[in-house]
């Protein structure tokens, strides 16, 4: 039985790496919120399986805090703050996205390469997942450094908490209750800060490109 | 009643009185008055913990010892002089239209949060949140940086926003692996990411995974830090945040991060017992020496120029750490401490030198000294101090750490004369004609507030000259913690 667990999870995990691999090649911001979106059901659906096979119950009160917090809250709040700014239908012209995938192989290899001696020695059912952990981090990585508008490079950034998030749960069955509620609610202030500095981005440059940021340069 | 207590409790209940007062005239003093409050405890928290020894407070939640006292009182004696700079440095700005209402009371506000993130790093015990208080420091500073909602100012918010986030969830993901290597030895409920645990247990966590987490860690509160080639937000969110948040960045945040990384040390050297974790502040803290040298000659912007001497400095301290043992740890924290009060000292008179100039400019900045000999004198002093002229504290430290490193090190001597020389050659030469020169400038409407100038400057001479007992055997004790 915890065998078929295990695998879930593994399974789940590759259901995050391939969201990953998706949030890099899609241009439609629109279908990016959505994507994250789903890698926030993913997650909350690994945490409480990792719950229901190690009967530790704070994973599930960890589970609910994800799901409200990446299901709904900021999911909300990236399509009120797309709306209010009109980009909704927006599409970014990406240049080089089998290059950008091949990149991303690469980290995904270089990922598992590192994670495996450690995952060795994890007692945890997961312990495949440290390795998928640390490839969906890079992966976002990848994608803020690739994208130039504000939009795509939040939701980046959220996507690398994801992971981040996917590693505490599956590799040590959550972090303790305090810390996971300091990092939520770090997050969430996060977000709401960078949403109100997207209209100000936009009020000062009449765009949402990064591009426009960089004139703060070594002379 | 626990002066802890006081000096988490003043700070946060500051950031909600001044949120919901907003930017009346009495806001500034509220400001100054909260600080001095936050100043007060954490006094009576030194006095507690010298004569009591190391304690916990709450269950073990928290933990005081003479390693992270010091900068406790450290950050809330800066916190409160910045505070009263800020007065008349803030109603200039305001006279001028660049705060208005709304600004001031954020402000304010996040002033008083920022710092009660800032003592909630220092004096909590679990790893965790020590994390949280660093990206609460993060998103309270970025709300400071961006306070003048001009293109600049935004763009170093987004940038400090952007690098700092990414920077500091690597630091989680290797807080993540440390707890996953505390799990296996102290299970899992409770106590597996207390330091004091985390500490008593060091030599039996697994060396692998404990590499990868201090590699993680390491960058992540690096990238806070300043250290090259992480350092680019850095530079961008002093220059263009307003000058009182470049006082507390460089003089507070800096070392915060800093002592992030030592409580991460020490936890490394214990489960390696090899020199791993020295060598890659050597390496790091060398790089960001030299480079930050090098950079320091092409600035023109006066609040950028420091901005590079502050993460010289923070290298200088990461080398010291790297190299370790009694000698060297002690001179890491001699600097730290002087460099907090020094360059903020700097800062304060920079702050009253751009207002009167009405720019950063170095070059459009002229003889200070002809229309207010003390902000004219506060620069000079202070630049020679940071500079590393005896008989200021930063020589003393300065000369601790260079001959420790020709014993230990000694490869790494040359590249540290070198990049101190340059950085005497271009910082003078660039203050130089901003104290003395001729100069048309107009005195400022509000006197300016030259007392922590001076006040820390002397400290900064003090602690050159002579360093008093307790504070001596404090420094020893905290030295010997490090290890190394």
């Amino acid at each position: 039985m915890s065998a078929l667990f295990s695998q879930f999870i593994d399974l789940l995990g590759a259901v995050l790496l391939l969201l990953a691999f998706a949030m890099i090649s899609q241009r439609r911001i629109l279908s990016l919120i959505h994507l994250f979106t789903l890698q926030g059901a993913t997650l909350v659906l690994a945490t409480s399986v990792v719950g229901y096979v190690t009967q530790q119950p704070h994973l599930y009160v960890s589970a609910a805090l994800t799901f409200v917090l990446k299901v709904v809250l900021i999911p909300v709040l990236l399509h009120r703050v797309i709306d209010r700014l009109d980009v909704r239908w927006d599409v970014e012209t990406l240049i080089n996205i089998p290059t950008t995938m091949l990149i991303g192989i690469v980290l995904v290899i270089f990922s598992f390469n590192m994670a495996t001696p450690i995952a060795q020695l994890s007692p945890s059912v997961a312990r495949g997942s440290l390795g998928i952990a640390l490839a969906c981090v890079l992966l976002s990585f990848l994608m803020m450094i690739t994208r130039a508008k504000a939009v795509p490079q939040v939701i980046g950034f959220l996507a690398m908490e994801n992971g981040l998030f996917f590693a505490a749960t599956s590799a040590t069955y959550g972090m303790p209750m305090v810390v996971e509620l300091g990092i939520g609610l770090d997050v969430l202030i996060g977000v709401l800060i960078l949403g109100v500095f997207m209209f100000q981005i936009r009020e000062q440059f009449d765009s949402l490109d990064i591009r426009h940021l960089e004139r703060l340069k070594e002379d | 009643m626990e002066p802890l207590l006081f000096v988490l409790g003043i700070p946060l209940a500051g950031g909600a009185v001044l949120a919901l007062y907003g930017h009346r005239d009495g806001a500034m003093a509220l400001n100054v008055a909260f600080s001095l409050g936050t100043f007060v405890a954490a006094c009576a928290l030194t006095a507690q913990v010298i004569a009591g020894g190391p304690q916990f407070v709450w269950e073990r939640e928290f933990f005081i010892d003479a390693l992270n006292v010091f900068l406790v009182t450290l950050t809330a004696f800066v916190g409160f002089t910045t505070a009263i700079f800020s007065r008349p440095y803030m109603r200039v700005e305001r006279d001028r239209g660049r705060m208005t209402p709304p600004r001031l009371r954020l402000y304010h506000s996040m002033y008083q949060l920022f710092s009660f993130t800032m003592l909630l790093a220092l004096m909590t015990n679990n790893m965790g949140i020590l994390w949280v208080a660093m990206e609460a420091a993060t998103l309270t500073t970025v709300l400071l940086v961006s306070v003048y909602r001009t293109a600049a100012s935004l763009e170093a918010a987004w940038k400090y926003f952007i690098l700092c986030g990414v920077g500091i969830a690597q630091a989680l993901f290797g807080t993540v692996l440390l707890y996953m290597a505390a799990e296996k030895v102290i299970g899992a409920d409770g106590g597996a990411l207390l330091w004091t645990d985390l500490d008593a247990v060091k030599a039996q966590l697994d060396p692998n995974i404990i590499t990868l987490a201090f590699a993680f860690l390491f960058i992540g509160y690096g990238t806070k830090v300043g250290l090259v080639p992480v350092h680019n937000w850095l530079p961008d969110a002093h220059a263009e945040g307003p000058t009182p948040v470049s006082a507390v960045l460089s003089g507070l945040l800096l070392n915060v991060a800093l002592y992030a990384i030592l409580r991460c040390k020490v936890l490394t050297d214990g489960a390696l017992g090899t020199p791993l974790a020295g060598r890659m502040m050597i390496g790091f803290g060398l790089a960001s020496v030299v480079a930050a040298a090098f950079l320091l000659i092409r600035q023109r912007d006066v609040k950028r120029m420091f901005a590079y001497s502050s993460i010289e400095h923070m290298g200088l301290m990461t080398f010291a750490f790297g190299l370790g043992g009694p000698i060297a740890n002690f001179a890491g924290l001699l600097h730290m401490t002087v460099h907090s009060l020094v360059k903020s000292a700097i800062f304060f008179a920079v702050g009253h030198a751009t207002q009167k100039a009405g720019t950063q400019l170095m070059e459009d900045i002229r003889g200070l000294i002809r229309v207010s000999p003390t902000i004219g004198w506060g620069m000079m002093l202070g630049s020679l101090a940071i500079l590393g002229m005896p008989p200021f504290g930063v020589f003393a430290s300065e000369f601790l750490i260079i001959t420790t490193a020709m014993r230990e090190q000694p490869w790494a001597t040359p590249f540290l004369l070198v990049a101190l020389g340059v950085a005497f050659a271009s910082v003078f030469a660039r203050v130089q004609p901003m104290v003395f020169g001729d100069t048309t400038l107009e005195p400022l409407a509000h006197r300016p507030a030259m007392l922590p100038v001076f006040v820390h400057l002397a400290l900064g001479l003090l602690l050159g000259l002579y360093v008093p007992p307790y504070l001596d055997a404090w420094y020893r004790e905290a030295a010997r913690m490090i290890g190394g």
